[in-house]
């Protein structure tokens, strides 16, 4: 009877290997085909949500809309006010449901990993909210002035402005748009690892390894269904920090003037 | 061979593992103590003040986001180098 060795996660897991167009650059693995099964899902469920859309909502629709107003109120019209809350709802909508769907992937049985944990999406996202934060900034106050005003604190004394502009700088132009993206991926990383772990240790404990090491098992799996459950939060926490740091960074460029 | 040169070639071929496992216990800390003191203090705020507890909880989010961002920047890097 041959043990078999306990196979840890590691990051290997992230790198599965090619199932279409392998070789081309639109070579698709399991990760990015999850990746469009689950975007391509969340735009189905908001077509059947919204198609022949009534006064009073019956249904999906109702649902459909509880979610859309999750977003407008608590997110965009929080932070950015009524008027400018309305211009941006679209990309912050946007980002808040495609981080969601994308996320929920590390708790679907059969997917078992977030699209997110890869930097790729994270990356795309991060940089859609810094690319419409400057926009918006340079568009109302001029390139240099934007500049100056987001990086100069007003009310210092002439040698602190040599040390405070250049963290400033890196600060708003460098961290910002770095700290979406890896803030992201890494819950994503941290949480699939974690369910990995758990999960094959339960397996490994009840069918390969035998004898009283099944107790063992018993306690990975509670740990494994706990932090499921955990995970079902982190996932929703992340959308929801995403969307807010980006209508907050919407915000501030708004106002980059009156710090 | 002479015993004491080949045990001074086992001792060179160890590499020690696990750097990142402490990194990021290191760098667990601050944040840890940082989360805590942000979602204290909103909890004070929230008591004081019940009306505004809305705009009160969607800032310690906010706070949060931040101060873990460290926490989970450090736990990547171990994973990196």
């Amino acid at each position: 009877m041959a043990a078999e060795e306990f196979h840890a996660p590691s990051l290997n897991d992230f790198f599965p290997p090619a199932v279409l167009f392998e070789g081309t650059p639109f070579e698709l693995d399991r990760l990015m085909l999850v990746r469009i099964l689950l975007s391509g899902l969340m735009m189905l469920f908001f077509v059947i949500a919204l198609r022949s859309p009534k006064i009073i909502p019956r249904g999906v629709q109702n649902i459909g809309e509880i979610a859309l107003d999750f977003v407008r109120i608590n997110i965009a019209e929080e932070i950015l006010g009524k008027e400018q809350g309305k211009r941006f709802l679209p990309v912050i909508t946007t980002i808040f449901f495609l981080v969601l769907a994308s996320n929920l992937g590390s708790i679907i049985p059969f997917i078992n990993i977030s699209p997110n944990a890869r930097i790729g999406m994270p990356l795309v996202l991060a940089a859609l909210a810094y690319i419409v934060f400057n926009y918006v900034g340079i568009k109302k106050y001029g390139f240099f002035k934007y500049v100056k005003s987001s990086i100069v604190v007003p009310g210092v004394p002439l040698p602190l402005h040599f040390l405070l502009v250049p963290i400033e700088f890196i600060s708003t132009f460098v961290l910002r748009p770095f700290t979406l993206m890896v803030r992201l991926m890494a819950n994503m990383l941290a949480g699939h690892i974690l369910l990995v772990l758990f999960f094959s240790a339960t397996q490994y404990f009840f069918f390969i390894s035998g004898g009283f090491q099944a107790v063992f098992g018993v306690a990975s799996l509670a740990a494994g269904i706990a932090f499921t459950f955990f995970e079902l939060l982190v996932i929703f926490l992340q959308a929801y920090v995403f969307a807010l740091l980006t209508s907050v960074y919407i915000d501030l460029a708004l106002h980059a003037d009156s710090h | 061979m002479s015993l004491a040169y080949l045990a001074q070639e086992a001792v060179q071929e160890t590499r020690s593992t696990g750097f990142g496992a402490i990194g990021y216990g290191l760098a667990a800390i601050g944040p840890g103590i940082g989360v805590g003191i942000v979602v204290g203090k909103a909890i004070e705020g929230m008591v004081r003040q019940p009306e505004m507890a809305g705009q009160v909880r969607t800032t310690m989010f906010l706070g949060i986001a931040f101060t873990e961002a460290l926490a989970l920047i450090g736990l990547v890097a171990g994973f990196i180098f």
